[in-house]
């Protein structure tokens, strides 16, 4: 590596947090990103739901935009918005499993392309093109105090609830059969769950867009399992690996002028890649090294 | 037990999926204490009786009484629990559940409720497998877990659908000793099976259903050839499109 290279990077991973509030605020972000995202990702990956994950960051974009119509290019507006139509998304996601034949996957997938076409639509009508990209990919470096406030409240707020209803969650995951026979509430647990899933997908989506959002979630969720065997580890470990990614990510975007969203989300992706090769929890390299069948 | 358990009593119950009936007209009487296993052809509803004892299908005609005991105290163990076997969670933790009734989603399991789980896991002959993962089990350990969670239950009514489905002799010998235990306790069971032999050694009540209720009553009594034959041909003479309570012909018209 040259000198000049490493200067850079050194410079980057830590002068650049010392000299810029900017990319301070921006590391704050990450860390209540990480925090927050970090539980519903692993109980999304639990759940077998990993694309609803993303089927819902899809879903967020017209409420975003109607947000962004209304009150321009405001946080507020447009997070309320992104909500809302996320919710939306679900519910009639749910309702449609509940009332007809299709399964939730299908209608999830039905319900977000609509959403998705639907948020194209009014962006480009009436926006123009440097707007719709800022609404797709965000920008983690223009977080000002609103936006690091939002997103240190929606994870406050998701780890309180999950505080409170983690047991009826890992027990709907693990067998909801046994909750219904116990008196039922999976249902509402399930929505809450959903309601939790879209709320951090808001708080992504300033940062790093509705696309890249579900990427920070879903990443280190599923990291975690090639290193950890009980939920409270997954979490530990998604948190931590999550936040990483926001800090490495950070400091190549900053060294190298990278757009901050795809660089936190590749880190992430350098994360469990790497993890799929060496992660003791069903890793590639532990399963060929030989190991003595007495351990075991 | 707090106050004593009345029997579960079945008033011309009708039970179904959509509207579409299942169980026809099925009245009788488990009595409190009582041993019974539901026996009958594939699709002669016997799980669909389960559940609707249990509280868990709309009643579509007719009535479930057992005096002031909700469902939810029930003890059931459903058939090839819908379970997510590689769920990261620890036998320990599974067979806490069976506290469910006293702690809810909310509170702690106490120290004496570990305790209890430690001694219903070592019932199950699953002792020093506490801090196991589930996943690490096989099919009869999983099914041990269970039956160590429904003891935890302390449920005075035990429902059990197909529980030695695919388990070892040496399994079901150990379950079925824990069936006979709940039976010596008091408790009543009853138990979807299908292996008659094990039905007329180890319970001494029958109930043979086929869509209806075809006998009822003390196993050798119940289960006679000519019943037997007779359950087989309204199962077979059963038609899935079939919307109204219409009785199909009956067995001496098919079999003679």
């Amino acid at each position: 590596m040259s000198g000049e290279l490493w200067t850079t990077l050194q410079d980057a991973a830590v002068g650049s947090f010392g000299d810029y509030a900017f990319m301070r605020r921006a590391l704050v972000a990450c860390l209540a990103l990480a925090i927050g995202c970090g539980p519903v990702g692993v109980f999304l990956v639990l759940r077998r739901m990993s694309l609803v994950g993303d089927a819902m960051s899809h879903a967020i974009l017209p409420g975003a935009a109607i947000g962004f119509l209304l009150g321009g290019l405001s946080l507020p507006a447009m997070s309320l918005g992104g909500f809302v139509a996320g919710l939306l998304v679900a519910l009639l996601a749910g309702l449609v499993a509940r009332m007809t034949r299709l399964r939730e996957d299908a209608s999830f997938a039905a319900f977000y392309l609509i959403s998705l076409a639907l948020g194209v639509l009014i962006v480009t009508l009436h926006g123009s093109t440097v707007d719709l990209m800022h609404v797709l990919f965000g920008t983690i470096l223009a977080v000002d105090d609103t936006a690091l406030l939002l997103v240190a409240g929606i994870s406050s707020l998701t780890v309180c609830v999950f505080a409170l209803m983690y047991r009826p969650l890992v027990v709907e995951c693990f067998d909801p059969g046994f909750l219904r026979a116990q008196g039922g509430g999976g249902g509402v647990i399930h929505l809450l769950f959903l309601a939790l899933v879209v709320l951090n997908l808001v708080a992504g989506f300033q940062a790093l867009g509705t696309l890249m959002a579900v990427g920070m979630m879903m990443l280190p969720a599923a990291t975690a399992r090639l290193w950890a065997r009980q939920v409270p580890g997954l979490i530990a470990v998604a948190m931590v690996i999550a936040f990483l990614s926001g800090y490495g990510g950070l400091v190549l975007s900053f060294a190298w002028n990278l757009p901050s969203g795809p660089a936190i989300v590749l880190m992430a992706g350098v994360f469990y890649l790497i993890s799929l090769l060496v992660g003791p929890v069903g890793g590639v390299l532990p399963r060929l090294l030989p190991r003595s069948h007495l351990e075991a | 037990m707090s106050s004593a358990f009345p029997g579960l009593r079945l008033t011309d119950l009708t039970l179904g999926y959509d509207r579409h009936p299942a169980v026809h007209h099925v009245s009788g009487t488990f009595e409190a204490g009582s041993l019974t296993a539901i026996v009958g052809p594939n699709g002669a509803g016997k799980s669909t009786l389960l559940k609707g004892i249990k509280g868990l299908l709309p009643v579509l005609g007719g009535r479930i009484d057992c005096g002031a005991w909700a469902s939810s105290a029930l003890a059931y163990l459903p058939q090839q629990a819908e379970i997510e076997h590689d769920f990261p969670i620890s036998v320990l933790d599974v067979v806490l559940l069976g506290h469910w009734q006293t702690i809810g989603m909310f509170r702690a399991a106490t120290r004496t409720m570990r305790q209890q789980a430690e001694d219903a896991l070592a019932a199950v002959g699953l002792a020093g497998f506490e801090r196991r993962p589930l996943a690490a089990l096989s099919v009869g350990q999983r099914q041990r877990v269970l039956f160590a969670r429904v003891l935890l239950q302390d449920s005075p009514v035990i429902l059990l659908d197909e529980p030695f489905n695919a388990l070892d002799a040496r399994t079901t010998a150990d379950l079925l000793a824990l069936v006979q235990r709940w039976h010596g306790e008091g408790r009543t069971v009853i138990a979807v099976l299908h292996d008659l032999e094990q039905v007329r050694q180890y319970f001494p009540r029958t109930l043979l259903l086929a869509r209806e209720v075809i006998g009822w009553g003390a196993t050798a009594e119940t289960l006679t050839r000519e019943a037997l034959l007779r359950a087989r041909a309204m199962g077979e003479a059963w038609s899935e499109t079939a919307s109204l309570c219409v009785r199909p012909p009956l067995a001496d018209e098919v079999a003679g």
